[in-house]
């Protein structure tokens, strides 16, 4: 039995807490538990708020790590955004101690302290490294053959790779190789590792430029013949589910690929319902998938 | 942008100090300095995808900041369509620390008073809420049906978390920078 604390985020929580139920559950399944991190806030989003003021991005960070630290535990997240700013803030207090002392004077003033104890990991880190791609793959009760899922990693997640570590950045596998566990296939499509434009304050301050980025990516993944994106990011979840919507309203373009966080998918391959993995309550509709794998189904 | 004729005069020879005063606070100088490495070769702008619908161009950003054209680079629009994407960061042959430093440029921006009131909206969800992006009720009845807890343990659940929050944006000065005021705890001037 493995223990992590849980670090939430926003979007996870507060737009998608069928994500939260059904990942809590999952890595149940496989023996990891979760502990909560309680009075957590908002990470805060890395190209956001560091845009904004590095030093209040920073120690905000700081004392969400310090609450995580205060479990005893390693911390996960499940959220890109928030695996790159804690990442990030860990890695910059770490390496200067100077700023480290300024950021604990300012977290002493509400009985914080960044001490730097607890590793940060994502949790498909969790699921490729824990629990392993063999176990997965064991576990799988229902046939998910013949999907053709789309892989979107997200930026934050992967670069800087010198600071992420998690190979390469132009081609990574990790996620991949879980979609492939779950008995799905994974179909390339084109510029596969391209951004889908949430970041940096772009969706807040020029919409139509993130939904173009989104729309991109949405027209290859057709082009690709895939059935569905599968993601590991709370934010570019959001940005592709609540993106078509919105992309129809401002563009008139419509699609309808389904919309699945990485766990959705293993949660299928577990035999679970769509009400269960929380897919009911996308903007878009898994029923196309579900109704290629039961017509499909062995 | 600059005219194509410019004056020595109207260029800015403290812009590339300030910018290293200001980073230095957060990232190591010689990170900072990775820009003067730049030779404009336009991998960044190549691999940019807002370049490939925007007018943004990366390499032409940093060539105005190191002759000095601070009103052309903080000023803009264009500093604010990078999504922090890390392309560039990734791909550049002379070791840019390309994102890291447009979060600088950024920053000096938002403290001379360019931020957008979409940005100042965002936020101002932290400071009230401690999410920018807070639970809604439509969320909270979700959460109950899935077997969560109608309210995450996080800010949302916990009073006395969100006043530390507060008290950490107040001690930054995050709270003048965007212009919210304690009282109404709505923004200042809202057009």
């Amino acid at each position: 039995m493995k223990e992590y604390a849980s670090f939430l985020g926003c979007i996870i929580p507060n737009r998608y807490p069928g994500i939260e139920a059904s990942s809590t559950r999952i890595l149940g399944h496989f023996d990891v538990e979760l502990v909560q991190i309680n009075g957590a806030s908002c990470c805060p989003a890395p190209g956001v708020f560091s845009s904004f003021h590095l030093d209040s991005w920073l120690a905000i960070a700081a004392r969400n790590i310090a609450l995580g630290e205060m479990t005893g535990k390693d911390i996960i997240t499940m959220c890109n955004g928030c695996y790159g700013s804690l990442t990030e803030a860990s890695f910059l207090l770490k390496g200067n101690k100077e700023l480290k002392e300024k950021i604990n004077g300012i977290l002493s003033k509400v009985g914080c302290e960044f001490k730097g104890t607890s590793k940060i990991k994502h949790v498909i880190e969790v699921f490729s490294e824990d629990i392993g791609v063999k176990k997965i793959q064991e576990a799988m009760n229902t046939s998910l053959e013949g999907v053709r899922a789309c892989t979107h990693y997200g930026c934050h997640f992967l670069k800087p790779a010198e600071m992420k570590k998690h190979g390469s950045s132009e081609r990574p596998r990790l996620l991949d190789e879980i979609v492939e566990a779950s008995g799905a296939r994974s179909v390339d499509y084109k510029d596969k590792t391209m951004c889908c434009g949430f970041g940096g304050g772009v969706r807040a301050r020029n919409l139509d430029v993130t939904l173009d980025f989104t729309r991109e990516k949405l027209n290859n993944i057709i082009s690709a013949r895939g059935d569905c994106i599968v993601d590991q990011c709370a934010s570019c979840h959001l940005e592709f589910d609540r993106g078509q919507v919105e992309i129809k309203k401002i563009f008139g373009q419509e699609f309808r690929v389904p919309v699945l966080y990485f766990t959705q998918l293993i949660g299928m391959g577990l035999g679970m319902g769509q009400h269960e993995l929380g897919l009911d309550f996308h903007s878009i509709p898994a029923k196309p998938l579900l109704d290629k794998l039961n017509g499909g189904r062995r | 942008m600059p005219a194509n004729i410019t004056r020595i005069n109207e260029l800015n020879s403290s812009f590339f100090k300030d910018f290293i005063e200001i980073g230095k606070k957060i990232f190591s100088e010689d990170m900072l300095h990775s820009v003067e490495s730049c030779v404009q070769c336009g991998c960044c702008t190549g691999s940019c995808p807002s370049s490939r619908r925007t007018a943004f161009r990366t390499r032409k950003l940093f060539r105005e900041m190191l002759l000095g054209f601070r009103d052309s680079v903080l000023e803009g629009d264009d500093l604010w369509l990078c999504t922090t994407c890390y392309t560039c960061y990734e791909r550049c042959p002379r070791g840019v620390k390309t994102t890291d430093i447009i979060r600088v440029l950024r920053n000096m921006a938002v403290s001379q008073g360019h931020m957008a009131e979409a940005h100042r909206m965002t936020a101002s969800y932290v400071l009230r809420t401690g999410h920018g992006v807070p639970v809604s009720e439509e969320v909270q009845k979700l959460r109950e049906e899935l077997g969560l807890s109608s309210l995450p343990p996080t800010t949302h659940s916990y009073p006395e978390a969100l006043r530390a929050v507060q008290e950490i944006l107040k001690l930054t000065g995050f709270d003048r920078i965007v212009g919210f005021d304690w009282k109404t705890m709505e923004l200042r001037g809202r057009k």
